[in-house]
């Protein structure tokens, strides 16, 4: 009897539809956001993610859209994250219909922007997305990326993340630029510093390509999982990674 | 009395009612999301949702007068139905980031940190209710989806034997917190029943089959 490790789909969409690509270039479709959140929920989804990938003016409207009509037909907790840049956005996406937001590169720009986010919303609202990559140029061998993983930053991954936990972040959403789209499975050592650090739930994105893959991250302290294109590609379902993760004792909805 | 029973579901910037009316809805109720008084006072039942910090809540729901309602509707003995900040503002008062604030007073108690190794509590977790709940009736062996980091974590009316007993549910992150209440004509959860799933909708099914 205790908190289920929650696994969630993550759907990354663009103009409406869901796309995906292998480190975020060559995007394709995959189909319906809505219809696709659905399914997902009916497959046993713990929530589910949206990722605003183009986040251009025209087509946050939207984005507005597909949460909006997805919260009318999937009653589990919804994320959205990309362009997410002030209060205003993040009070048009609850109102829409989301739980949670992802902020990325605009805490990054200005991380008092954290700090605002917490104060009006809570820090349960405020999922931080980063964008990791090993690199020789940080103490702890990882540094915080941006524009889908193209360009580092300055910043320590683990000093970046204990600073935006210290200003108000709820959730650390931590996704390997390195692992992303290989399928040869989760950075287990990225996860297990930033669980190690962290105060604050760790969800594992990037890099699974079977079931055990998620069974690892969890093992290396994940508190949730999150994958895209196993379940778009229907290589697996969410049930069958939960299945996984009762064999290895993992309490799951 | 045919046709659906009313929820007016209370609209005063907090967070994410649209999911609250949607499943309110799907549960089997006629929903008007307002702020308006006639509408509130005649509705068979008012839901008070609540995102954000207990500070922010309260200036917000004395803006548009929620406290008055509330008391209003309680006084008449007409149901009403807080979620997550929408339930702690019921106590006494809320201590949140350095900050404490009066809440609304219909219980005694104080709305702290939940002290765990992991804050905040999110996901699906158990909750251990008493067999005589209506809330969790057919729901005692069912996950809710829990999203916060301050609870109630003591249960401190006096019981005088007067009035109906309060059923209080708890659950464990960390340490027990009360995760649901139903005391009268009021009723609250910690979790986000509209956010958890068939379990959930099942719930304000329940409510709703219970005012009138």
């Amino acid at each position: 009897m205790s908190l289920a490790v929650r696994v969630i789909p993550c759907l990354d969409v663009a103009g409406g539809r869901v796309v995906k690509g292998v480190n975020f270039e060559n995007l394709r479709d995959a189909g319906d956001p809505v219809e696709l959140a659905a399914l997902y929920g009916e497959q046993g989804a713990d929530e589910i993610t949206f990722l605003d990938v183009t986040a251009t003016v025209d087509e946050r409207a939207t984005m507005y859209d597909v949460v909006s009509k997805t919260a009318e037909q999937v009653f589990i907790p919804l994320t959205v994250g990309g362009g997410v840049r002030s209060n205003d956005d993040v009070a048009r996406l609850l109102a829409s219909g989301a739980d949670k937001v992802g902020v990325n590169s605009a805490a990054i720009a200005r991380p008092g922007l954290i700090d605002e986010i917490a104060d009006r919303f809570g820090a349960q609202v405020l999922v931080l997305s980063l964008d990791v990559k090993r690199s020789e140029r940080t103490p702890s061998g990882f540094v915080v990326t941006t524009h889908g993983g193209r360009r580092e930053t300055d910043l320590d991954a683990l000093a970046w993340a204990r600073e935006a936990i210290e200003r108000g972040t709820g959730e650390l959403l931590v996704n390997s630029i390195d692992a992303d789209g290989t399928k040869d499975g989760f950075d287990l050592e990225l996860v297990r510093a930033m669980r190690e650090l962290s105060s604050v739930p760790v969800i594992a994105s990037g890099g699974a390509g079977t079931a055990r893959h998620f069974a690892e991250a969890v093992a290396a302290g994940a508190d949730a999982v999150l994958a895209a294109s196993v379940f778009h590609l229907k290589e697996m379902t969410v049930a069958e990674v939960k299945d996984e993760l009762r064999k290895d004792g993992v309490t799951v909805r | 009395m045919t046709g659906r029973p009313s929820v007016a579901v209370l609209e005063y910037g907090s967070g994410n009612v649209h999911s609250a009316v949607k499943a309110l809805e799907r549960a089997g109720a006629e929903v008007t999301l307002t702020s308006d008084r006639a509408t509130i006072m005649a509705a068979d039942g008012l839901l008070v949702p609540g995102v954000g910090a207990f500070d922010a809540v309260m200036t917000q729901l004395r803006a548009v007068r929620g406290d008055e309602l509330i008391d209003r509707r309680l006084a008449g003995g007409r149901p009403v139905l807080g979620i997550c900040v929408g339930m702690q503002v019921m106590f006494g008062n809320g201590i949140e980031r350095g900050v404490e604030t009066e809440g609304l007073g219909e219980w005694p108690g104080t709305v702290e940190l939940l002290e765990a190794d992991v804050v905040p509590h999110m996901g699906w977790n158990t909750i251990d209710s008493p067999v005589d709940s209506v809330l969790f009736d057919g729901l005692h062996d069912e996950r809710f989806y829990f999203v916060h980091s301050y609870a109630a974590r003591e249960w401190e009316m006096d019981d005088d034997g007067r009035r109906a007993h309060p059923i209080v549910t708890w659950a464990t992150h960390g340490e027990p917190f009360i995760a649901a209440v139903e005391n009268g004509p009021l009723s609250a959860t910690q979790f986000h029943p509209e956010k958890s799933g068939e379990a959930g909708i099942r719930l304000l099914s329940n409510w709703i089959g219970s005012l009138r």
